[in-house]
């Protein structure tokens, strides 16, 4: 199709997909009005009945957890099919690259790079850990966290090397995490069935709302999370850096 | 006000969904389809917004006085973005391996360098 057959097909349709747009969203609630009797109970009750802070955190980790199991299974998924699909292929091969001038030193990075490194790096490991560890009392949580946390590793390579960084992060460990957070949300929602209650059922002790222990399972699956996301992003990172740094075309 | 907040969602996704029919690099493409799928986080928070609200945070409530903001709306929000993070992961990984193949990132050359 010429470009200009597909710009017409696009505007016959853009109209088209506008105008059911528009009748759609005319029917939602008037902006900044009432929010719905859902989630005003919520609202009321979590902070009650599951002794947290944050109501986001119990909702996407307790009353709504089975989704945030698939939404934790959808992020695994995605990580292994990018480590399949960026694999060595069969006419390439993984080898560091020839030093074509040996007898040169190469320079050692500068220490304004490294001392930022050290800085960034032990702020984003710190922050991280800290929006994992709250998510029940502030906003934030597993996801957010494991992000930065892997934001960390990240800083690692600006400020060192690639071999540096694959001698400290191996990627059996980080693939560990990754497997180990997400089959971790499963048997976390398991104690549910062993307490003689629904899967995921909030069954460890709730503590005091506004403490760091509180929230009974809320935290133990946030923990999972930020394991299993910070291992999945720190693959997505080394994946992606392979390609440009290891992985080559086979000589013939 | 509602005309404007929800103009702005189907803007975003109309122009988002024009970037990926129009794109003529693979990159560019990605990127488009999170600019139309980033319409759809703004929905879900515009949908759960209440004039004068909070975030549904109770700490220090003292301090911040009026209703809060509808939490489910954002819980979805953030099970959005990380569906959206990991079809963009995705989908550069692909756009790495045609590059590879086709030696072109652009769309419309695909087609000529099949075999």
């Amino acid at each position: 199709m010429s470009r200009r057959a597909r710009l017409i097909l696009f505007a016959v349709a853009a109209v088209g997909l506008a105008a059911t747009l528009g009748v759609g969203l005319a029917g939602l609630p008037s902006f900044g009005g009432q929010i719905t009797a859902y989630a005003r109970m919520l609202n009321e009750a979590a902070p009650r009945q599951r002794h947290v802070t944050d109501v986001v955190s119990a909702i996407s980790f307790d009353y709504r957890g089975i989704d945030t199991l698939f939404e934790e299974f959808i992020l695994l998924a995605a990580v292994t099919g990018i480590s399949v699909l960026l694999r060595p292929l069969s006419d390439e091969t993984r080898q560091l690259p020839e030093d074509k001038a040996p007898a040169r030193t190469i320079p050692p990075p500068s220490p304004a790079v490294w001392l930022l490194a050290v800085f960034l790096g032990s702020l984003l490991a710190l922050t991280g850990l800290e929006t994992v560890t709250h998510g029940q009392l502030t906003p934030g949580g597993g996801f957010q966290g494991g992000v930065v946390l892997a934001s960390a590793f990240y800083v690692v390579y600006l400020g060192t090397n690639y071999t540096t960084v694959e001698r400290y992060q191996p990627n059996a460990l980080l693939e560990a995490s990754d497997g180990v957070g997400a089959s971790g949300y499963v048997l976390i929602g398991l104690l549910g069935l062993l307490a003689g209650t629904a899967f995921l059922s909030n069954v460890v002790g709730l503590g005091d709302t506004g403490n760091l222990i509180s929230g009974g399972t809320i935290p133990l699956l946030n923990l999972v999370v930020g394991l299993e996301v910070a291992g999945g992003f720190a693959i997505l990172a080394s994946e992606f850096l392979d390609q440009t740094a290891v992985i080559r075309t086979r000589r013939r | 006000m509602s005309v404007l907040a929800y103009g702005v969602v189907a803007w975003l996704f109309l122009i988002g969904i024009y970037g990926v029919v129009t794109s003529r690099n693979l990159i560019h493409l990605v990127v488009c389809l999170s600019v139309a799928q980033s319409a759809t986080d703004i929905l879900l928070l515009e949908i759960g917004y209440r004039d004068g609200g909070h975030a549904p945070v109770f700490v220090s409530l003292p301090a911040h006085p009026g209703p809060a903001v509808d939490a489910v709306m954002q819980a979805l929000a953030l099970t959005d973005v990380v569906v959206g993070a990991a079809v963009t992961a995705l989908l550069l990984a692909l756009v790495v391996q045609v590059h590879k193949r086709a030696g072109t990132l652009d769309p419309d050359k695909l087609r000529s360098t099949r075999d």
